[in-house]
Order: C-alpha cells, then structure tokens, then sequence
C-alpha cells in the first residue's frame, strides 16, 4: 500500500517541475534577448565590423522575430543542444563536461563538510542548550555564515599556503597531473582512483582541501543554524513529554526521538541550501582559480559573452530544478505523512 | 487508608518565575487506594494537571517539588530522578489529553510497544514482546492487523486507546489520567471512559482520573476530590458529595452543571485567584456566597463531616479555632464586570 | 452576584503608548540570559558601525581615495604604521580610511535595497496572499522559480545587464540587482503569513461585519504581517551586506571613485596575498565579517524572543519555606 502512494507522489512532482523549468528558461531567455545593447557587438569587443556581426547574428539566428527565437530556443533545449560560446566558440555541453564536472567535485566535498560539521554542532547545540556548548557552537556558526568565501580562502592561502607552505594555492591539480591523469569522468578524485593512480589521487586531493573546507566551513554556518532550531523544536514535541512518561532512557528519548525527527527536514534544508552553495562555490572557484562553472560565468561574463552566460544560466536553472524534485522525492520516502 | 497504594502528603509545587513563584499546588493531601478510581475536579488553573504530574516527576524546567508522594514505602519526591523515572511504565502511567500528538509519526505502533518494553524489561524476547503488546491493545480494541501501522493512520479515539495500551502494558498499580476525554467527541469518551472505568478488573490498576467535567466523574469513579486554586477543597465518595455536598464551591460547581432539568443558566462570579499572591485564609472566600469574616484570615483545617469524607472550610468548624466574631459575613468589594473570567 | 460597576477610567494617550511599549519589549525583557546577550552585543556592534558610516568625514583621517597629504604622495603597499594604522594599498590607499568610509557605502546600498525590496515585496505578497486567484499563481510560480536559484546569480546577472544599459555601473546598479534578488524572499514571506492570517476567526468576523478588503488588510492583517518583518529584514541585511561584497569582489559593485567598498578592495588583495601582504586584505575581510555578524546576533536575537517556540523565559530560583505542622516521611 505504501509503495503505491509513493509512485503516484513521485509521478505528480515530476509533473509539477514542467511550468517550473518552463518559467526559469522564458525568465533567461527574455532578460538576455531584451538586454539593452547589442550582444554580438559587445562580445565582439564593440569594434567588429558590421559585416561580421551580422554573419554572427545569422548564425546565432538572432535576425529572425523574436517569437520564433524562443520557439527555437525551447526547441534546442529539449534536445539537449545548448549552443556554444561567442567569444571562444566552445560548445555549452563541453562547458558542462568539464567545468561542471570540476563544479561537482567541489561542492559534493564542501556538502559533505558542512553536512558533517553543521548538523553535528546543530544537533550539540539544540541538545544542550545555553550551555557554553550550544554559544560556542552558534557563534561558530554565525561567525562562519558571516565570512564571505573570499576572505576566508584568502586567510587559508596565506596560512596553509604561504606562511605554512603545505597546500596548494590554485588550481584543481599540479600541470603534470592534468597532463598525466587519464579523463574519464573529468571528476579528477574519481579518475585517479579509477587509474588506480595514486599519486594523482594525493595531488588532486591536496589541491581540494583548501577550496573545499572553505566552501564547506562557510556553509556550515547555516546548517548549525537549522538544524539547532529544529531539536529545539523537536524536543518540545507533545510525543517527547509522551516517552519521558513511559520511562523512556533521556538518552534514547534525545536520540531516537528528537534527533531523527530533528533530521527530517535538515532534508529539505540541505537542498533548500544547494543553491546557497552554488552560490558560494562562484565565489570560491574565483578566489582558488578553480575551473569550474562558476568561475567560467564570470570570466564570460567578463568578455560580455551573452551566449555563452544564457548557456550557463539555463544549465544552473535545470540543476536547480532537479535538486529540488529530488529533496522532495527522499523527503516522501522518509516522511510516511507526505504523499498525496 | 490503610491499604493504599500511594499516599500524597503535604504536596507542594511550585513554578518559578523572574518573581514569585506561582504557587500551582499548595499543599494537597490523597490517598490512593489499590484498584481504586478517584476523580480529580476543578477549573482550569487550579493545578489538578501539575498535580498528576507532580506525582510521577514529570515537572518542566524551573518548577520544584516539596513534600512527601509515598509509593512503596519510598518519598518519590526525595527519590533520584533516575529512580523514579524507571518507575514509569511498571509502576506508575501517565496518559495526556491529545492523543493526536503524543505518538512518534515516524515510528510504528510497534515500535513504540517495543520500545517501552525493552527499556523496562530488557530480556523480553520479540515473540515475548509482540505477544503482550497485541494481548493489550487487543483489550483496548485494537485489531493485531494495525500493529505496524503509522500513528496518523488512526483517528484521535483509537490514538487515546493506544496510548492506553502503552501505558499499561507494563501493567502498573496507577494510571493517571489527564483529561484523557476532552479532546475526543462524546461518543468515542463514552468508549474510552468504559474502558477506564474497567481498568481494575482487567489490569488491576487504580486510576487518578483528573477532568473537569463533573459528568464523568459521576459516570466512572468511585471517590473524588475537588481542588480549588492548588489545594483541595472536599474529598469523598462521589455518590455522598453529589448528593450532599460539603464545601460551597463543590456546590456552586453543581449548581452550574447543565442537565435536562436546567431551566436558567448559572455561573460562579468572578475568576480563580492570582497563584503568586492568593487570597489569605481560604482561597475561595473572595467568590463564596457563604463567606464568613474568619475566611478572610485564618486557612481552613481538615475536617470530617462524615467517615470517609473531608472537607477545608470552616462552615464545618471547628467553632473553637474561629476567633470573635469571625462567623459573620464577610464584608467584601462587589466582584465588577471586569474581573469575570 | 455582581452589581453594575461604573466603565474602567480611560487611561490617558501617553500612558497608553508606555504600557503598549512594555508589552512588546516584554519579550526581549523576561529572555534567557544567553538571547539578551547576543541581542545587546549585535545591537553594540551594529550601531558602531552606523557611527563609522554616519559620521565618516569626521571619523577617517583620509578620504577613501586619498593617496597624498600635504603634497607627499603615500608609500604603496606600507605595513601598518603610526601614520596609517593599517597600511596602505598598491595604489596608495589607506587601509583604515577605505575601512570607515567603506561603512558608508555598505550601509547605504543595504538600507535603499532593503527599503526598495521591503516596498515591492510587501504589498505583492499582501496583495497576492488575501485576494489568491490567478494574479497569487502566477505570482508565485515566478517568486518560487527565482527564489530557487542563488541569490549571487540572480545579483550578478541584474548587475550585468544593467552595468550594460544606460544606467551603468554603481550605487543604484548594485541597489537593484540586491533589490531584485531578495524580492522574492519577502513577497513569499508576507504571502504565507497572510494566507494564515486569513483564515482566522477574527479576519472572517470582521468580513461578516462587512468591512472592505482595504480596511481588512490595513487593520488587522497588516499589523500582524509586519510584526514578522524586523527579524527577517535584519537578517536579510546581513545576508545583502555579503551579498553586495560579493559582487564588489566579482567587479559588479561600487565603482573605486563612487566609494570604498569592502569586497572590491578584496578582490584587489588577492594578487597582493601571494607576496605574503595580508594587510589590504584581512581588515576589510575583518569589517565584513564583524558588521555581518552584528546583524546576523541582532536578528537571531530578535527571532529567539519573539519567536514562541524558540522563547525561553527566565526562570527564578525559590526556597520552599517550612510548613506549620509536621510532614511524614517515609522510613
């Protein structure tokens, strides 16, 4: 019986997303068609002769009407064609391969590290309340939510890098490891191991603690947060007066009562803050030079690469969307009350 | 009562506050007799509830307990909290008034029966454990095919019989009952109320049934007890104080009990006492249409009107201790519009 | 039975106010030790630097692109010295000044952002939220599709566009894209607070009274909406503060000679970092850290007391005192 409501949940979801993705693409498409200024002559540097923007124009196809544009436009997302950049001519789905592969190692290492610190100190926290644990863990929370990517990196670099000299600075790996290190997913963590090669494998992980505990620390920050409010919350629970009467161990009731229903909706939370998370990994790939999407934004961003920013756009709103689908999908498999 | 099982003497809890404590229960004395229903009455506020919880610990942060809850030969209020706690379950059960709340919607009813046993009975085997727990929810109504449903899959009158069920399946000497009914609609309290007014034949348990619904009282219990702001007021068989009640607030309460017979409405003026700076003497004498000048000054002593019962009011005396001219009617402000509840 | 007694005296206009007062910071009044704390310390730090910001001219010694006095121009990239107490830049900035003068900036494009996003969200959400019906679908399937994405994308892109147009890079570029980027937050905010409101009793007394939408809205559902508003707007600052940082380090802020802004002069210490200069980049990184979590401790402070579930009152230790007449103990 459980399994049936489960699947028709998951099947109406899906059909949820479809308006979404569909509002997000219009949104992108309409704010850089009808962006003031003429696109190509910006990426071109505004100095190309009217001749070859116009060929360019043709090609992107931006002389046609603009409904047609956006019919197009949906047409080719559909199919998965994204278009390439104008400044380097560099196809979107190869931009995703690679810097979006490079995105994914960092923030699925910086997740793991707020999950890991965040909802440890988030559950101290709420458990032992107003009690030197639970400030020191808040003011730890809130000091790091309070640090801006940036600034925390560039304490690390000087730090563990210039002052302590242990860790590279920049970069996802040593020059030679990139030349070396066989490309099979481009996640270069997994290459290694996949090789078996091990001193790839030391290189790479070296070059990702610094920008990965910096985005993860930062993010920490918010989970303490949440999931501190939530025990508070959960403890306060009618069914945790209700065990306590039943001489229930405190222990248990703390642990096998209020935590995991604390953790409910850290679910939610942690997806809700996927977002927040890319946002801080543009940030982070910046000041580390790390290759990733979010470093590629800003650098066509930049050079006024319109094309190539819709392209990025689109893919960060679809990843979005699915983030958020999927919250839903393992909050229903955990929640019995959830389905519809 | 000399074959009681728990005998609360001289009880006192107290709130704190960033002032004075609220002084919820002052100084109230029970009895408990084994397999007995007792019913425990009185307006909201008056700590009929802090009462019931005083007596199996289960204070929040910030309020205190004094005096003597003597279960077993033991003072449960000097115990460790430790002690007492393991008490819970195989001795003493609490049961609260929303049951729709009061269960874990992520466990299954057989996993809070497994639980409470395991924690009190450790070297219960499953088959053990699943048999008891079907056995007691099978007296309470429950069908063995739901055991491993979720809470949110019942409705509210089959929660409370759960809630039951857990609460006695370790089978203790006392049940406390804390409006258990209030919440469920007429039909399903008439069910619940039967089941608990069985309760000593089936388990053996006594129960301390507080509500303040004097209907149900009549309907289950054997003896009640009536408090008014934190102390008790009368005590007795319930037929005795139904028909012949002692104390004036016991009547006033009857008088504004609706039944078939009501032809106008009538109501108690005014509204219960402040509990961090009550009235001196007795605390109902600012509301009592009987009041005398000595209410005012001097508390009530514990008096027996007749075996069996006892009553705090100096209608009943004793005229030795009312000193001159204190049995004349008291002289008080008209109770205004405002101060009604 | 109770006798006719005359109405209760009006209490005077004045004494009103004064016992209305007390009644809303009572919260802030019985909190735990630890709330009011954290309160007091964020409202400390937050107001020092509002003084920095307000009273720049008078505070600093330089201005914020001053980098000559009396005719000397000032050594670049100097170590913290008596006459710049921390530094200077590659451009002969001095620190400490771009630090007092930076407060300005920040505070100011928050507080226009904030002010902006506060007058489109509110009023949409209370808009959407009471009437409901396609203009509250539509609404809210755009909010929610934006609110889902980063906020810094969202920033940066407004900030792009704009940057490109006519309106060109700075204060009211930067206002915007914020402005733009928090929008959504509010109008959803406001909108789930009035759908709860809504529905209570006393909203649908007042319907059946036959008052209009407008005076609904206005009196009772307003007032009830906005009192959730502080903790969020002052929590919203905090976040707006990084987030105007961010875009400042990204090159989509404040231009150099509109004013000084933090993240922007990090994003010039960058380079400076990998010669072991630490000093043009840890004292901004410091202020932004330092007036974030001001606000961050004032807004958390505020949830906690006015929030009824976080709330934690105080409680007062007593001493039973001893009862006339024996007690019995067990044996």
């Amino acid at each position: 019986m459980r399994g049936t409501s489960l699947r028709t949940y998951l099947i109406t979801r899906l059909a949820l997303v479809i308006p979404m993705v569909f509002i997000l693409l219009t949104l992108v498409f309409l704010l850089l068609r009808v962006a003031p200024g003429n696109p190509i002559q910006a990426a071109l540097g505004g100095h190309a002769p009217p001749g070859l923007v116009h060929h360019i124009e043709h090609r992107l196809g931006f002389d046609k009407p603009l409904l047609t544009q956006y019919w197009d436009y949906l047409w080719n997302i559909m199919r998965g064609h994204f278009g390439s950049t104008t400044t380097d001519n560099r196809p979107i789905s190869q931009i995703i391969e690679q810097n979006g592969a490079a995105t994914l190692e960092l923030t699925v290492f910086a997740m793991l590290v707020a999950i890991i610190v965040g909802v440890f100190v988030g559950l101290l926290a709420g458990r032992f309340r107003d009690t030197p644990l639970d400030v020191g863990g808040r003011l730890f929370g809130i000091l790091m939510y309070a640090t801006p990517p940036f600034f925390l990196g560039l304490l690390a670099q000087l730090v563990f890098g210039v002052w302590l000299g242990w860790l590279p600075v920049a970069g996802q790996a040593s020059p030679l490891t990139e030349a070396l290190l066989q490309t099979h997913t481009n996640i270069y963590f997994i290459d290694a191991i996949w090789d078996g090669n091990w001193g790839a494998l030391w290189d790479v992980t070296q070059h990702l603690i610094l920008p990965g505990m910096t985005l993860g620390l930062i993010t920490a920050g918010v989970f303490i947060r949440l999931t501190r409010i939530n025990v508070i919350r959960t403890l306060r629970d009618d069914y945790i007066e209700a065990a306590r009467a039943r001489g229930i161990a405190e222990h248990r009731v703390v642990f096998h009562h209020a935590f995991k229903n604390a953790l409910v909706p850290v679910i939610t939370i942690v997806g809700l803050n996927v977002a927040t998370l890319l946002g801080g990994a543009v940030l982070t790939e910046t000041t580390f030079n790390w290759p990733g999407i979010g470093h590629a934004l800003v650098t066509y961003l930049e050079n006024r690469d319109y094309a190539a920013v819709q392209g990025i756009i689109v893919i960060y709103a679809l990843v979005v969307v699915a983030v958020s689908v999927l919250v839903d999908f393992v909050n229903a498999f955990v929640d019995p009350r959830i389905r519809y | 009562m000399s074959d009681a099982i728990l005998q609360v003497r001289n009880l006192r809890v107290y709130y704190g506050t960033p002032g004075k404590p609220v002084r919820a229960v002052d100084g109230v004395t029970l009895d408990i007799g084994e397999s007995e229903v007792v019913g425990l009455v009185g307006e909201s506020g008056c700590g009929k509830s802090t009462l019931g919880r005083g007596i199996l610990g289960l204070l929040p942060d910030g309020a205190r307990a004094d005096g003597a809850v003597l279960y077993d030969g033991q003072n449960l209020v000097k115990l460790p909290r430790k002690t007492v706690r393991r008490m819970r379950g195989p001795d003493l059960g609490l049961i609260f008034q929303e049951p729709m709340t009061r269960l874990n919607p992520l466990l299954r009813i057989s996993d809070h029966f497994k639980e409470t046993l395991e924690q009190h009975e450790p070297k219960l085997t499953d088959a053990e454990v699943r048999r008891r727990s079907l056995e007691t929810l099978g007296r309470m109504g429950i069908p063995p095919t739901r055991f491993r449903q979720y809470p949110h899959e019942f409705s509210g009158g089959m929660r409370q019989r759960i809630m039951i069920a857990l609460a006695l399946v370790l089978r203790p000497k006392l049940l406390v009952a804390d409006e258990p009914t209030t919440s469920l609609d007429v039909i399903v309290e008439g069910q619940i109320l039967a089941l608990l007014a069985d309760l000593k034949n089936n388990f053996g348990t006594a129960l301390l049934l507080i509500t303040h619904n004097l209907g149900i009282v009549a309907e289950a219990c054997d003896r009640m007890a009536v408090m008014y702001a934190g102390r008790i007021a009368e005590e007795g068989p319930v037929r005795e104080v139904f028909a012949n009640a002692a104390h004036p607030y016991t009547r006033e309460l009857l008088r504004s009990t609706i039944s078939l017979d009501t032809t106008a409405l009538h109501s108690i003026p005014g509204a219960p006492p402040n509990l961090i700076d009550p009235p001196l003497g007795c605390r109902f004498n600012p509301r009592c249409p009987s009041a005398m000048a000595v209410c005012n000054e001097l508390e009530p002593v514990e008096q027996h009107p007749a075996p069996g019962r006892r009553v705090f009011c100096w209608l009943h005396g004793p005229s030795e201790m009312i000193p001159q001219g204190g049995q004349a009617p008291l002289e008080r402000e008209a109770i205004g519009v405002a101060d009604e509840a | 039975m109770a006798t006719a007694a005359a109405p209760p005296p009006r209490t005077p206009h004045g004494r009103a106010r004064l016992i209305a007062l007390g009644r809303m910071t009572k919260p802030i009044r019985e909190a735990s030790g630890i709330a009011r704390a954290m309160f007091w310390a964020g409202v400390a730090i937050t107001l020092f630097f509002i003084v920095l910001a307000v009273f720049a001219t008078w505070l600093s010694r330089y201005g914020f692109t001053q980098y000559t006095a009396n005719g000397t121009r000032f050594p670049q990239l100097a170590h913290p010295s008596g006459a710049h107490w921390f530094g200077t830049t590659s451009l002969s900035d001095d620190v400490m000044a771009r630090i007092v003068w930076g407060a300005q900036t920040e505070l100011k494009v928050v507080a226009i952002s904030l002010v902006m996003s506060l007058m489109l969200g509110v009023p949409l959400g209370l808009i959407s939220g009471y009437f409901g019906g396609i203009l509250d679908r539509v609404l809210v399937l755009i909010m929610d599709a934006l609110l889902a994405f980063p906020y810094l994308l969202v920033a940066i892109v407004v900030a792009f566009l704009l940057s490109n147009s006519s309106i060109g890079q700075g204060v009211l570029t930067a206002s915007i894209a914020i402005t733009v980027a928090y929008v959504p937050l509010y109008f959803r905010v406001v909108r789930n607070h009035v759908i709860s409101v809504r529905e209570e009793p006393y909203v649908d007394a007042a319907r059946a009274l036959g008052a209009r939408p407008r005076t609904v809205i206005r009196k009772y559902v307003f007032f009830n909406v906005v009192q959730n508003v502080p903790p969020i707007a002052t929590l919203n600052a905090a976040d707006a503060i990084l987030l105007l940082a961010s875009l400042g380090f990204l090159g989509y802020g404040i231009q150099p000679t509109q004013g000084a802004e933090w993240g922007y002069d990090m994003s010039r210490a960058v380079s400076d970092a990998a010669s072991g200069i630490w000093w043009t980049g840890l004292f901004p990184g410091l202020a932004i850290v330092l007036l974030v979590t001001g606000l961050t401790l004032v807004g958390e402070g505020l949830n906690e007391t006015i929030n009824p579930v976080l709330r934690r009152r105080r409680y007062g230790a007593f001493e039973f005192e001893p009862v006339p007449g024996a007690v019995e103990e067990a044996e």
